[in-house]
């Protein structure tokens, strides 16, 4: 009976649900965009070099261990509520997938590929750009999936710390009622599902022709090579 | 009667004396040792208890699903799209709205937490077990069938054994991931880090959100350290052939 009656909420307060899913998504891309300026360069430039497998391994598998309300609720404690800060405890979660992944994603490019690019007489930077760039496109891409999906279902938890969004009606079940909180819910899984599903489609957009077909398009099978990397490294 | 001392605000929200507590605890301040050391066996200790039982309980019932799934797809290979799609669908859905979907089925109870935990859990331990026992070589699979071992022989003592650091790196995941998504199940049941957490949420008290958030965060790194070196000990070959 409560779906029923949670489906209606989302029938009467549609108003109100697009104006939180709008500021729900609002806040996590903003956080990903941010933790995509930071983290690709990074993790691009170190997978070139083949330098700092260390860095990169290690930071993904200290990131992803930090419970996500923790760094929430000791950012909010250092820094005070808002949405601000709470853009900032999303960037902590945001940005270790993208730089493993970028890393993992260049570092294992084909040597052959490489080699050949050398013996056309491409200098480095063009090496960079017009082999290895493309090349990393999937499972970069992935990365960048994986922390968005993490970032929509964690900016649920920003209703708590004054970030509005959808964790706005989930976390007040005092004023929403059951139907309204299980309604949230109900928008914030369609919300999840949708941003992997749309990713999936815009990685499978731009990642060059020949390259398609053999990349695993679960987001998850990114996850898992950065999991199979670390045990060498960690 | 509500006294100025309970006067909502941002941080400066000074916590009411009731003839305990330090200078520190009742201004507030940032991080206050005495009141960590005072409470730990009443709020910090127990939470971190419960916190940990709900962890295992889930990884308990979690690996022994996965790990049965796996075998089933290791043997029937039709079987690894189903399972993966929808472990992979439960996987994405936001951990506070699997939670409130379960509350109008099996209310506000461990068991909502739990198969919430659980279904985190399948995905990633499905496929580093089924991607395990796959990646074993043909030639040592060809070496136990000339031995004259049997199929399930093959799994137990070949299959299974080889897939271990697979398994393990699994579990690393899946562990660190429960250990995260537990402290958010405290908005269902007052169990776990989270419960102290959401409590110092509604006074804004940093001291208790520092400490029960830093000793989350310190459990997921200790548990996850202690796995690989879990992995390291089991399998003592797979350092042996990298030396």
């Amino acid at each position: 009976m409560t779906f029923v009656h949670a489906f209606q909420f989302i029938g009467d307060n549609a108003g109100l649900l697009w104006h939180k899913s709008v500021e729900h998504m609002a806040i996590a891309a903003v956080a990903v965009a941010i933790a995509m300026a930071v983290a690709l360069p990074i993790g691009l430039w170190l997978g070139h070099l083949h330098r700092g497998s260390f860095l990169a391994v290690n930071v993904a598998n200290i990131g992803r261990a930090l419970p996500s309300l923790a760094v929430l609720s000791i950012g909010i404690a250092f820094l005070g509520v808002g949405k601000a800060n709470v853009v900032l405890a999303l960037l902590v979660l945001a940005i270790p997938p993208i730089i493993t992944n970028a890393y993992v994603a260049v570092d294992s490019v084909e040597t052959d590929a490489v080699e050949a690019a050398r013996g056309m007489g491409m200098r480095p930077t063009q090496l960079f750009v017009k082999v290895e760039l493309p090349l990393a496109i999937p499972l970069t891409f992935a990365g960048i999936r994986t922390a968005a999906v993490y970032v929509v279902a964690t900016a649920t938890l920003a209703g708590f710390f004054g970030g509005g969004g959808l964790g706005d009606i989930i976390s007040n079940q005092a004023s929403y009622g059951l139907d309204g909180v299980v309604g949230a819910a109900i928008v914030v899984t369609v919300l999840a599902l949708g941003t992997d599903g749309l990713l999936a489609g815009v990685q499978y957009l731009i990642t060059p022709r020949g390259l398609r077909g053999d990349t695993e398009l679960l987001g998850a099978a990114a996850e898992y090579e950065a999991t199979r990397a670390a045990p060498e490294t960690a | 009667m509500i006294g100025p001392a309970f006067a909502a605000g941002g941080g400066g929200t000074v916590i009411p004396n009731f003839g305990r507590g330090s200078n520190c605890v009742r201004n507030n301040h940032t991080f206050c040792w005495d009141w960590v050391k005072q409470h730990w066996s009443d709020t910090l200790g127990p939470a971190l208890v419960q916190h940990i039982v709900l962890t295992l309980i889930a990884i308990g019932i979690g690996f022994a699903i996965s790990l049965a799934c796996a075998f089933f797809a290791h043997r029937h290979g039709w079987f690894e799209r189903p399972f993966g799609t929808l472990s992979g669908l439960l996987y994405t859905i936001p951990s506070l709205g699997l939670f409130q979907l379960l509350v109008p089925i099996t209310g506000l109870s461990t068991t909502t937490v739990e198969i919430a935990l659980v279904s985190y859990t399948l995905l990633i331990l499905f496929r580093n077990t089924l991607t395990g026992l796959r990646s074993v070589p043909e030639d040592t699979r060809e070496a136990a069938r000339g031995m004259g071992l049997s199929e399930s022989q093959m799994l137990w003592k070949v299959e299974l054994p080889l897939a271990v650091p697979a398994i393990i790196a699994g579990l690393r995941v899946a562990v660190v991931t429960v250990i995260s998504l537990a402290t958010v199940a405290a908005f269902i049941v007052d169990q776990g880090l989270g419960s102290p957490i959401f409590h110092a949420l509604q006074s804004n008290f940093t001291t208790e959100l520092i400490a029960a958030g830093g000793l989350a965060v310190a459990l997921a790194l200790a548990a996850d350290a202690l796995l690989l070196l879990a992995q390291r000990l089991i399998t003592p070959w797979a350092r042996l052939r990298r030396a």
